[in-house]
């Protein structure tokens, strides 16, 4: 296959949700929008201005956030609860599991600024543990999309998918790497570059760091595979074994912690169905320092370069052992 | 349906769930006398059900936000036809669908998982506010206990109530003046609670919630604002040694306590 070129445009993928938020509502009264105070940082002032009275605003209270969001389903609306990823998913933890995946209620819950997007904030504001605290409850569908394109697919797919969603956006820019017209399905990668040295894998803000290492890598004479896994639950089984048995090492990135991730969620198949050398890239457990996304992923080894570097360890190791 | 005849399918239903409590060893049985009065009158009487269809989008919701009591509410249930009478004494058996707290998704008239408490009232403001949005007419009531009250979360639903204007919502605080480790007043005493509730823009009543001519009329007052009914209840209510005593939150009577208790209740049947 050819491999995917990252458009030079980068895109805020906020615009890609509440375009698809504001298509979908035209056609469906029952969507809603529920939110804390965060009209703007989740771009919903169009959708307010366009149907003011379906946007739910509880005010600084996410407990009644996640909450109330549960209560408009059993209504019979089809909320999508936004907020601060750090805030909806710590400060509304408990809410989550019980009025949304336990309750097994069908609300939208769509992270945004996720990552180090409010970098210099600090780690207040980063919400890099979400992938550990939502993929472990039952019924909850966790998704990170890689650019605009997966964006506007994926919420697409959320409207219709009759179950609780939880969907991690940033709001730093990247580049498309999706092909117009791609269609969403949950729990599947989607392979964006082949090769047989090593497998790639990331999702979010960090694939597009992916593809630009492993064009750093041919350059080499290396060949690597590169997978979009914008699933972190349900995590595609099929793709991770595939990747283990035909490149012997797979490298993953993400922007969150190496704790409990996307990673982890790829480790726990590899470990149980083809064992191979790996390495998670991402925050090494601590708190970050002061910075901003891009330059705390550079500074956690997730530059294209820094990629490439550990990719070519890894490798190594995968040698070693033969 | 009349008090009196109200009176007597809470002693039915006080009787089953004291046998149901003793059968399986376990339960929260002070809180659930406490609440079985309120609960009967919202079942037999105030609340537009189907049982038979029991999503039926016009139904009033109910919420149980005091989920502890599951059993109380599974007996209410299975008298009013939601689930058979004879499934009450699988209750906390293995893969029973009546655990110790109430699932929507098993349990037919259970509307949303509660357990952990403060998420009962959050969830009815999304109910009663979905109704709004919808112009549906089924109006949303939910039942906190008093030491649940302590809970932020209940706030941060109490302001969004008033805010939305949502008419449609009644909050019941169950107020035995009892929590699981000791009394309200002395672990963190919020009440009184109709200033409280009445500064954040509620209409208040007090009621004794354990009389059915007090609980019907409350429960049925409409008004322009929400509604919180303060019901002032005995913990272990109708079961003289229990009354108002914290040990019984969830203790279980040994044989010769069970055998006064089942005589006392079935005095008035």
């Amino acid at each position: 296959m050819n491999a995917v070129t990252p458009s030079p445009k980068l895109h805020d993928c906020r615009d890609a949700f509440v375009a698809v938020l504001e298509r979908l509502g035209a056609d469906n009264p029952r969507i809603v929008a529920v939110c804390n105070d965060s009209v703007g940082s989740s771009k919903l002032g169009g959708f307010k201005s366009k149907w003011p009275e379906r946007l739910v605003n509880v005010g600084i209270a996410e407990q009644a956030l996640v909450g109330v969001g549960a209560g408009l389903a059993n209504g019979g609306l089809l909320p999508f609860v936004c907020g601060a990823a750090c805030f909806l998913t710590g400060r509304s933890l408990e809410q989550i599991k019980a009025d949304i995946a336990y309750s097994n209620a069908n609300v939208k819950l769509i992270g945004i600024s996720s990552g180090m997007a409010y970098g210099e904030l600090g780690p207040t504001h980063h919400s890099i543990e979400d992938f550990a605290w939502t993929r472990v409850l039952p019924n909850l569908p966790v998704v990170a999309p890689c650019d605009s394109i997966e964006t506007a697919a994926a919420v697409e797919w959320a409207a219709t998918y009759d179950g609780p969603v939880f969907l991690r956006l940033s709001r730093v820019g990247v580049p498309d790497l999706l092909p117009a017209g791609h269609k969403f399905e949950l729990g599947k990668a989607n392979l964006l570059r082949d090769g047989d040295a090593i497998t790639l894998i990331a999702n979010g803000t960090v694939t597009h760091r992916m593809v630009k290492a492993a064009a750093i890598l041919a350059e080499q004479g290396i060949e690597a595979r590169v997978l979009n896994m914008a699933t972190v639950r349900p995590i595609d089984v099929e793709a991770v074994v595939a990747a283990a048995r035909e490149t012997g090492a797979i490298l993953t990135a993400e922007e969150h912690s190496t704790f409990g991730g996307l990673g982890s969620a790829i480790a726990e198949v590899v470990v149980a169905e083809a064992p191979v050398p790996m390495k998670i890239l991402g925050v090494p457990g601590i708190f970050a320092p002061t910075g901003s996304a891009e330059f705390l992923l550079d500074e956690f080894g997730m530059s294209p370069a820094g990629i490439a570097e550990a990719a070519i360890d890894l490798i190594a190791r995968k040698s070693s052992r033969t | 349906m009349q008090p009196n005849d109200l009176d007597r399918i809470a002693r039915q239903i006080r009787l089953r769930d004291l046998q149901a409590v003793f059968e399986a060893g376990a339960g929260h049985i002070g809180g659930e006398m406490s609440a079985i009065d309120i609960l009967t009158a919202l079942y037999f009487r105030v609340l537009r059900i189907w049982p038979d269809q029991p999503k039926h989008p016009d139904r009033d919701r109910f919420v149980l936000s005091k989920g502890h009591v599951a059993l109380a509410l599974y007996v209410t249930l299975a008298k009013r036809g939601f689930i058979p009478e004879e499934e009450v004494a699988t209750f906390l058996k293995p893969h029973s669908r009546l655990n110790g707290h109430p699932n929507c998704n098993k349990v037919p008239g259970v509307e949303t998982n509660t357990g952990p408490l403060g998420h009962g009232l959050p969830v009815s403001v999304g109910m009663a506010k979905a109704a709004k949005l919808t112009g549906a007419a089924y109006r949303t009531y939910v039942l906190t206990g008093d030491g649940e009250m302590q809970e932020g979360s209940n706030w941060e639903a109490i302001a969004s109530a008033a805010q939305f204007g949502l008419d449609n919502l009644t909050l019941i605080i169950d107020h035995n003046r009892f929590q699981q480790g000791a009394s309200l007043k002395d672990t963190n005493n919020l009440a009184p609670f109709p200033p409280k509730l009445a500064a954040f823009g509620w209409d208040v009543t007090e009621i004794n919630g354990n009389a059915m001519d007090e609980i019907v009329p409350a429960l049925e007052k409409r008004g322009s604002r929400p509604h919180c009914i303060v019901a002032h209840t005995n913990k272990g209510h109708g079961i003289s040694f229990m009354q108002d005593k914290v040990d019984w939150h969830h203790k279980v009577p040994n044989a010769e306590q069970y055998k006064i208790a089942v005589a006392e209740l079935s005095e008035a049947l």
